[in-house]
C-alpha cells in the first residue's frame, strides 16, 4: 500500500520537475553520498561542493527531503568542511530551519540553510549535511519465525533530490553484513563487500529521482523506547542521581511461532538471530550506586566496569527479546556534584548530557525532568536543539515547598543528540542546613513532649480514692527515701567509730579517739532527731502499713547497733588506758563484736527487703 | 553486683561510697531495663533483615504478594474504592469481592503507616513500607511480651521474654522482611488482646477491659486465627468458674471485652454476624450467659442468706439455664440459624480429617501435621523450658499465670495438629520459657549473692574474721552450694546462648529465603540465583494482550495477578472448590479433553512450574497427585488410580499410560526429552526426580510453546485457537 502510494508521488515529482522554475543560479559541482544502514538508524553524510553561477550573491541553500522521509528525519547538522583532512569546521553547525517555499513539487519538506557568509559569484562553498533516519528500514518479511533471520529493506533515491543541477555525484550504501538479498540494478552499480556503490552520475538535472530498493541482512538489535523518562536529581551534599526509565521493544521483524528455549540454549546465535540479549550504557566516569530494576524487583543480570574515562553498564533484559516483543526497566546512578555543576556570575548551572546513554537506542519520545534543589530560584534553561518546556513541581524527602522541576520533551532522539545541555539557577547555600535543622528541631520537640509528658499530671478527676491513694503512696516513698538516707549515713557513723577504733590501735591516741566518739555521739543524736517526724508520718499514713513493721525494726536494730558499738567502744577505750594487753582485749569485747556482726547483717537485710518494696 | 561485692573485699572506704550509689539502684535499674527492652526492641527488627541483605526488598512466597497488591490498591484509589472493589482479574469468569472477602488490617496497618511517612514529609515507596511491616511489628511485639511477662510474674520474666521472643525462629518464619502476611501482624494484635485481658482480669478495670476489646477488634480485623481468641477466653473463664476463682474482676473485665468485642468485630464485612450466627463463635456466648447466672446467683445467695434454700434455687437456675442454652443451640443449628463448624476447625480438632475429606486443605504443606523435628528446629531450649516454666506457673498459681498456661497448653496442641499454627504457640512458648528462665536465675543468683554478701559482713569485722564467718555460714545447708548455682548458671549462659546462634543461623539459612528467587551454590561455591519466576510473569505481563486469561495451577495466582498482572482462573484465595477442581480436571485430562475445558474457561495461556531441569523439587508434577485428587474429588471421571502404578506415582517408563499423557505431563516434559540436563545421564533425565522421563516424543496439537524461562522452571504455553472447519 504504502509503496503505491509512494510511486505516485514520485510521478507527481517528475511531473514537476518539468515545470519547476529554476529556483536559483546555483549548482551543485560535486557531489557524495554515503548512505550508512548497519544500524537501525539511516545515517546519511552528504558532501557537497555549491559554486553560485548566478549574478547575484546567495545566503541560503534549500535542503529538499521527500516526506515520506522527513517524518522520520531525527537529526539533521550542516557543517562547512574546509577542505579535506580538517573535516570538522570550527564554526560549528550552520543554522537551519523549516521552510515551504511556493510552486515547489508537493510531497517535500524543506529546509533552509543560512550560509555564515554570502556566496558571491563564481564562489563555492563545501558543506556536509548529516542527517539521521528512524524507522525507515522496513523488515520484509514482516514476521519471521526464531530461526529465521531478519531481512529489512531500504527504498530510496539513486539520485540526490535537490533543486539544484548536480554536475558529478555518487551514492555509497554500506551495510552491516556482506549479505544482501537483491538491490536495484542501474547504470555503474558495484557491489563490493558490504557496500553498494551507485555512481558517479553526472550532469543531472533538479528533481532527479530514481528509486532503489536494497534488501539486505541485518541482525543488529532494533531497540526502540516508546519512551525513556530520565529524571536528574540534584543534591547540593554532592550527588547528582540519575534515574532512567525505559520502556523498550524490539522493533524489527515480529516473531511468529514457537518460542523455543531448548532451540535458543542449544545455537543461541542462529536460532535467535534477531533477538538480542543486552543493552550497554555507557555512562560517566566516577558513576556510582548502579542499579538496575523493573516493576516486580531487582534484575540480577548486569555487569558494570569502569575506568577513568567511563563506566560501562551492560544489562540484560530478563529475556531475550525477539522481534514485538517488549520490556520495561529502571536504571539509576549516582554522578559526583563536582562533575557537573559550575558557577558562573553568581549563577550555578547544571551542565549534563541531554540523551540516553545507550547507542543504540531509538527514543520515541524523551521526556529529560531536571530536579533542582528547594529553593532553586531564576531557572532557565540551555538546549543545543528545540525543545518542548513544561514545568512542575517534586515532593521528595522533608520537603515543604516543593522541588522547581524544569521537564524537557523531545520525540525521535538519536544518539547525536547527546549532547550537553545548562540549565541555570540561583541557590543559597544556607538553605542546604534547613532540612537538617527541621529533623533536629522535629527529634527536640519530641523529647521536649516526652519530657513535659512525664512531669505532667494529667489525671482527669482529682478527688478520686486511686489518685489520693497514689498521691499518698508516693509521699510514703518520698519518706522512706529519707528515712534510707538517714539509715546510710547512721551507718557512715558506725563505720566512723570503727575506724577511729582502729586508729587507736595503730597510733595510741586516746584523745583524739574520744573524741572522735563524742562527735560521732552528737551526730547520732542529730539524725535520730530528724529520725522523728518520718517515723511517725510513716505511721499515720495508711499507705506505709506494710513497709511500717520493716522499718520500725530496722530503726530497733540500729538502735541496738548502736548501743553495742558504744560498749565495745567505751571498753575498748577503757582496756587501753588500763593498758591491758591486745589478746586480753579482744577477749573482752568478742561477744560484743559477734552481736554487733550479727546486727549489722540483719540490718543490711532490712535495708534491702525496704529498697525491694 | 557480684564485681562489687567482691570489690568491698578489698577496701572499706569503698563500702560508703557504694552506700551512697545505692540509693540510685532504682533509676538504674530502669535506665538498663529501658536500654535492654530499647536493644531488643532493635534486635527484632534488623535479625529480620537478612532476607533484605541476601536478596532485595522485595515481597515473598504467595498470599503477601495478594496483600501486596490490595494495599498498592487502597493507597491509590483510597478506602472507599478498596472497600467496594471487585477484581475481575481473578477467578475468571467469576471474580471476587475482595472488599468482602478479605481481613483488611494488614493492608490498612500499612496504608497508614505509609500516610504517615508521607505526611512527615518522607517519600517512601510502598513497596518498602509492606516489606518492612513485619518486622515492625515483630519488635511491637517484644514489647508486648515484655509487659506481658511483667504481668505474669515480674519484670525479669517479662524482660527475658521479649528477648526470647525477639529472635524466636517460629515467630520468625513468618515475619521476616518481606513476608508480608496477615500473621505478621495478627502475633502482635493476639498477644496484645490477650495481655489486656489479662490485665483487665487482674485489675477489674474497665478501661484495660475496653482496651481488650480494641485490641481484639484489631485482631479480628487481621486474621482468621481470631477464633481462637473467642474460643480460648471462655474456655479460661469456664476453668475459672470450675476452680472457684469467680471474682467482680473477671465478671468486668469479660463481659466488656465480649460485648464490645462482639460489636466491633461486626464492623468487619467478612466477619459480619459470624459471632451470633456461627457454631465457632457459640462457646463464647454460652460463657457470657453463664457469667450472668453466676452473678444472678450471687446476688441471690447474698440476699437470701439461707444456704438450704439456696442449694434448691441452685438446683433449680443451673438446670434451666443449661436446659435453655442446649435448646437454643439445638434449634439455632436445625433451622440453620447457627452455622455448622467449618471444615477448617474440624480439621484442628481432628487432624485426620482433612485428609479424608477436604483435599484442598490438606494439599497445603503448611497444614500438615507437625513432626518432632520441626518443633526443635523452631523452639529449640523453648521445648525444654517450656514444661519447666508451666512447674514455675503451677507453684505460683494466679489468675494470670492460670491463663498463660491454658494458652500455653491449648496452642501447643494447635501447633501439634498443624505446622503453620506452631506461630500462634510461640508467644506462650516464650512466656512461659521467660518465667521458668528468670526463675531459675533469679534463683541462683540469689545463693550466689547471699554467700558473697556473708563472706562481705564477714571481712567488714576485721579482727575476728574467722570465727565470725564460721557463724556466718550457718544457714548454709547444702555443700558446694555456691559452685553449683554458679556452674548452674553458666549452664544457663552457655544454654542461651546456644538458643541465640541456633537463632540466628535459623533465620539466615532457612526462613530469609524469598521463594521467587532461588539461590543455589554453583559448582565454585559462587552464588547461583534462579530468577525464573519473575522472568516468566514479567513476560507475561509485558508480551501477552492485557485481557489474557492465564491457567496455572492455583498456588501462583495471587503472584500472576501481582507480578504478571493477568487475569488468573484460579488463586489462593480457595474460596470456590468447583472452580478448583475444574482446573485440576483440565491439567489431569488427555490433551483434547482438556482443551475443550480451557476453551470453556477462554484460557489463552497455561503456565506450568517444572523443576526437572534444575532439580527443584516443589513442582507441578510433584503436586499433581494434588490436581488429581481435587479435580476427582468434584469429577469423578478423574480416579486417582489411574494415575498410579501399583499405588505408585512414577513419571518414568513404567508410569501409568493416562499419567503419560495427561497434560500435566505434556507441558511439563515438551522437548525435555531432546535436553540433556546432566552429564552422563540420557536425555530427558529428570533431576527433580532422578529418573528418565517415559514420554520423550511428545508432540502439542492444541497448544504451542510461548515462553520457557532459562532454567525451565516455567514453562507458558498459548492455546491455539480453534482450527478453521473447512
Amino acid at each position: 500500500m504504502r509503496e503505491i502510494r509512494f510511486d505516485l508521488l514520485l510521478l507527481f515529482i517528475a511531473f514537476y520537475v518539468l515545470l519547476a522554475p529554476v529556483l536559483s543560479d546555483l549548482v551543485i559541482s560535486k557531489l557524495d553520498r554515503r548512505v550508512d544502514l548497519s544500524s537501525q538508524m539511516v545515517r546519511t553524510t552528504t558532501s557537497l561542493k555549491v559554486e553560485n553561477n548566478g549574478v547575484g550573491t546567495v545566503s541560503e541553500i534549500l535542503l529538499p527531503f521527500p516526506d515520506h522521509q522527513a517524518k522520520d528525519l531525527a537529526f539533521l547538522m550542516v557543517t562547512i568542511s574546509e577542505g579535506k583532512g580538517k573535516i570538522k569546521g570550527v564554526s560549528g553547525s550552520l543554522p537551519i530551519r523549516v521552510v515551504k517555499p511556493e510552486e515547489t513539487p508537493p510531497a517535500l519538506s524543506w529546509y533552509l540553510v543560512s550560509l555564515p557568509k554570502e556566496l558571491g559569484k563564481g564562489e563555492s562553498i563545501s558543506l556536509d549535511v548529516k542527517a539521521v533516519f528512524t524507522h525507515i528500514l522496513r523488515p520484509f518479511p514482516e514476521k519471521i519465525t526464531q530461526a529465521d533471520i531478519q531481512l529489512l529493506a531500504f527504498q530510496d533515491s539513486a539520485y540526490y533530490l535537490s533543486p539544484y543541477a548536480v554536475k558529478v555525484q555518487t551514492l555509497t550504501v554500506k551495510l552491516p553484513e556482506p549479505k544482501v538479498e537483491s538491490y536495484t540494478k542501474l547504470e555503474n552499480t558495484k557491489v563490493s563487500g558490504s557496500e553498494i556503490k551507485y555512481g558517479p552520475y553526472e550532469n543531472l538535472p533538479s528533481f532527479s529521482y530514481t528509486p532503489i530498493v536494497v534488501h539486505f541482512v541485518n541482525n543488529k538489535p532494533f531497540a526502540v523506547a516508546r519512551e525513556l523518562v530520565r529524571e536528574i536529581e540534584i543534591s547540593h551534599w554532592g550527588n547528582v542521581q540519575v534515574t532512567e526509565s525505559y520502556n523498550i521493544h524490539h522493533a524489527g521483524a515480529l516473531i511468529t511461532g514457537e518460542f523455543s528455549r531448548l532451540d535458543y540454549q542449544a545455537r543461541p546465535h542462529v536460532r535467535g538471530a534477531s533477538a538480542f540479549r543486552n543493552l550497554v550504557a555507557k555512562l560517566p566516569p566516577r558513576a556510582h550506586s548502579v542499579y538496575y530494576r523493573d516493576e516486580i524487583g531487582n534484575i540480577s543480570t548486569s555487569n558494570l566496569w569502569g575506568d577513568s574515562a567511563k563506566t560501562l553498564l551492560e544489562i540484560e533484559p530478563r529475556y531475550p527479546m525477539f522481534g514485538g516483543w517488549r520490556t520495561s526497566f529502571t536504571i539509576g546512578y549516582g554522578l559526583p556534584l563536582q562533575d557537573f555543576l559550575f558557577q558562573s556570575e553568581g549563577k550555578r548551572y547544571l551542565n549534563i548530557s541531554f540523551g540516553c546513554p545507550m547507542d543504540e537506542v531509538v527514543i520515541e519520545k524523551l521526556v529529560v525532568k531536571i530536579v533542582l534543589p528547594e529553593g532553586s530560584k531564576d531557572i532557565s534553561v540551555s538546549v543545543p536543539f528545540p525543545v518542548n518546556q513544561l514545568e512542575e513541581t517534586k515532593f521528595s524527602h522533608l520537603d515543604m515547598v516543593g522541588r522547581p522541576v524544569i521537564v524537557l520533551e523531545k520525540s525521535n532522539v538519536v544518539p547525536e543528540h547527546n549532547q550537553y545541555f545548562q540549565v541555570y539557577y540561583k541557590f543559597n547555600s544556607l538553605s542546604l542546613l534547613w532540612e537538617p535543622l527541621m529533623l533536629i528541631s522535629g527529634f527536640f520537640f519530641l523529647f521536649v513532649t516526652c519530657i513535659v509528658y512525664m512531669h505532667a499530671d494529667l489525671t482527669i478527676s482529682k478527688s478520686s480514692a486511686s489518685y489520693m491513694a497514689k498521691l499518698q503512696w508516693d509521699e510514703v516513698q518520698t519518706a522512706i527515701q529519707q528515712f534510707q538516707n538517714i539509715m546510710n549515713r547512721c551507718m557512715t557513723v558506725h563505720d566512723k567509730i570503727e575506724a577511729s577504733l582502729r586508729d587507736l590501735s595503730r597510733t595510741g591516741d586516746v584523745q583524739a579517739c574520744k573524741a572522735a566518739r563524742k562527735a560521732a555521739d552528737s551526730l547520732l543524736k542529730e539524725l535520730s532527731k530528724e529520725l522523728k517526724p518520718l517515723l511517725s508520718f510513716l505511721q499515720s499514713s495508711p499507705q506505709a502499713v506494710q513497709i511500717l513493721p520493716k522499718v520500725e525494726e530496722l530503726v530497733a536494730k540500729e538502735k541496738e547497733l548502736q548501743e553495742k558499738l558504744m560498749l565495745k567502744h567505751s571498753t575498748v577505750v577503757d582496756c587501753y588506758e588500763k593498758k591491758l594487753g591486745g589478746r586480753e582485749t579482744e577477749n573482752r569485747v568478742a561477744s560484743v563484736q559477734q552481736k554487733i556482726t550479727l546486727l549489722r547483717q540483719e540490718a543490711e537485710d532490712l535495708f534491702e527487703i525496704i529498697d525491694e518494696i | 553486683m557480684e564485681k562489687s561485692a567482691t570489690d568491698l573485699l578489698t577496701s572499706p572506704g569503698v563500702s560508703s561510697l557504694f552506700k551512697s550509689l545505692k540509693l540510685k539502684t532504682k533509676q538504674q535499674e530502669l535506665l538498663i531495663r529501658v536500654t535492654i527492652l530499647f536493644l531488643v526492641y532493635v534486635l527484632a527488627f534488623i535479625t529480620r533483615l537478612f532476607s533484605v541483605l541476601r536478596y532485595e526488598s522485595m515481597i515473598h512466597e504467595f498470599d503477601p504478594y495478594f496483600n501486596y497488591r490490595v494495599t498498592q490498591f487502597l493507597t491509590e484509589k483510597g478506602f472507599y474504592e478498596f472497600w467496594n472493589w471487585f477484581d475481575s482479574e481473578s477467578w475468571y469468569p467469576l471474580g471476587r469481592i475482595i472488599g468482602g472477602t478479605l481481613y483488611p488490617g494488614l493492608m490498612v496497618t500499612a496504608a497508614l503507616i505509609y500516610w504517615t511517612i508521607r505526611f512527615l514529609r518522607f517519600s517512601v515507596h510502598i513497596r518498602e513500607v509492606c516489606v518492612l511491616t513485619a518486622p515492625f511489628f515483630a519488635s511491637n511485639t517484644t514489647l508486648v511480651a515484655y509487659f506481658f511477662g511483667k504481668e505474669l510474674w515480674d519484670t525479669g520474666a517479662g524482660l527475658v521474654a521479649a528477648v526470647l521472643i525477639a529472635i524466636c525462629p517460629g515467630y520468625i518464619s513468618r515475619s521476616v522482611a518481606g513476608s508480608y502476611d496477615n500473621e505478621g501482624v495478627a502475633i502482635f494484635a493476639l498477644l496484645l488482646t490477650f495481655y489486656l485481658f489479662v490485665k483487665a482480669v487482674n485489675t477489674g478495670s474497665l478501661a484495660w477491659a475496653l482496651a481488650s476489646a480494641f485490641g481484639y477488634f484489631y485482631m479480628v480485623s487481621a486474621w482468621g486465627g481470631y477464633v481462637f481468641i473467642i474460643n480460648l477466653i471462655p474456655l479460661y473463664v469456664m476453668v475459672l468458674l470450675i476452680v472457684g476463682r469467680y471474682s467482680m474482676r473477671l465478671y468486668v473485665a469479660y463481659n466488656c471485652t465480649y460485648i464490645l468485642g462482639m460489636l466491633l468485630a461486626m464492623q468487619i464485612r467478612f466477619v459480619g454476624f459470624q459471632h451470633v450466627q456461627s457454631g465457632e463463635h457459640m462457646a463464647a456466648m454460652g460463657v457470657f450467659f453463664l457469667m450472668q447466672v453466676f452473678y444472678f446467683l450471687d446476688w441471690v445467695k447474698h440476699s437470701l442468706n439461707d444456704p438450704k434454700l439456696f442449694h434448691t434455687f441452685l438446683r433449680i437456675t443451673v438446670t434451666c439455664a443449661v436446659g435453655l442454652g442446649a435448646i437454643a443451640l439445638g434449634v439455632g443449628t436445625a433451622s440453620g440459624y447457627i452455622s455448622p463448624w467449618t471444615g477448617r476447625f474440624y480439621s484442628l480438632l481432628d487432624p485426620t480429617y482433612a485428609k479424608d475429606h477436604i483435599p484442598i486443605i490438606a494439599s497445603v504443606s503448611e497444614h500438615q501435621p507437625t513432626a518432632w523435628s520441626s518443633f526443635m528446629f523452631d523452639f529449640h531450649i523453648l521445648l525444654l523450658l517450656f514444661p519447666a516454666g508451666l512447674y514455675f506457673c503451677f507453684k505460683r498459681l494466679s489468675d494470670a499465670t492460670i491463663f498463660i498456661v491454658m494458652y500455653g497448653l491449648t496452642s501447643m496442641y494447635f501447633a501439634g495438629v498443624m505446622v503453620r499454627l506452631i506461630l500462634v504457640a510461640t508467644p506462650a512458648v516464650c512466656l512461659i520459657s521467660a518465667i521458668a528462665v528468670s526463675a531459675t536465675i533469679k534463683n541462683l543468683t540469689q545463693l550466689v549473692r547471699a554467700k558473697s554478701k556473708a563472706s562481705h559482713s564477714a571481712s567488714g569485722k576485721g579482727t575476728t574474721s574467722s570465727k565470725a564467718s564460721s557463724k556466718g555460714s550457718l544457714d548454709q545447708s547444702l555443700p558446694f552450694q555456691r559452685n553449683g548455682a554458679i556452674a548452674l548458671l553458666l549452664g544457663a549462659f552457655y544454654l542461651l546462648s546456644r538458643y541465640a546462634i541456633h537463632c540466628t543461623w535459623v533465620t539466615s539459612e532457612a526462613y530469609s529465603s524469598p521463594s521467587i528467587v532461588l539461590a543455589a551454590r554453583g559448582a565454585h561455591g559462587n552464588r547461583v540465583i534462579f530468577d525464573d519466576y519473575r522472568e516468566a510473569y514479567f513476560w507475561l505481563r509485558q508480551n501477552t494482550p492485557p485481557d489474557a486469561k492465564v491457567m496455572s495451577w492455583w498456588d501462583y495466582g495471587y503472584q500472576i495477578t501481582a507480578m504478571g498482572n493477568r487475569t488468573v482462573i484460579v488463586d489462593n484465595n480457595t474460596w470456590n472448590n468447583t472452580h478448583i477442581a475444574t482446573v485440576g480436571r483440565a491439567m489431569s485430562s488427555y490433551e483434547d479433553e482438556a482443551y475443550e475445558i480451557m476453551r470453556s474457561l477462554d484460557v489463552d495461556y497455561v503456565l506450568v512450574v517444572f523443576g526437572g531441569v534444575t532439580g527443584y523439587s516443589s513442582d507441578d508434577i510433584n503436586k499433581f497427585l494434588w490436581m488429581v485428587r481435587i479435580g476427582g474429588g468434584v469429577f469423578p471421571v478423574i480416579k486417582e488410580p489411574d494415575y498410579l502404578v501399583n499405588g505408585e506415582y512414577r513419571v518414568d517408563k513404567g508410569a501409568a499410560p493416562k499419567m503419560l499423557n495427561c497434560l500435566m505431563y505434556k507441558l511439563s516434559y515438551y522437548r525435555f526429552g531432546e535436553l540433556t540436563t546432566e552429564y552422563g545421564k540420557p536425555p530427558g533425565y529428570d533431576r527433580a526426580r532422578g529418573v528418565e522421563i517415559g514420554n520423550k516424543d511428545i508432540k502439542l496439537e492444541y497448544l504451542e510453546e510461548a515462553f520457557t524461562t532459562s532454567n525451565w522452571i516455567v514453562r507458558i504455553y498459548k492455546v491455539k485457537p480453534p482450527n478453521n472447519r473447512w
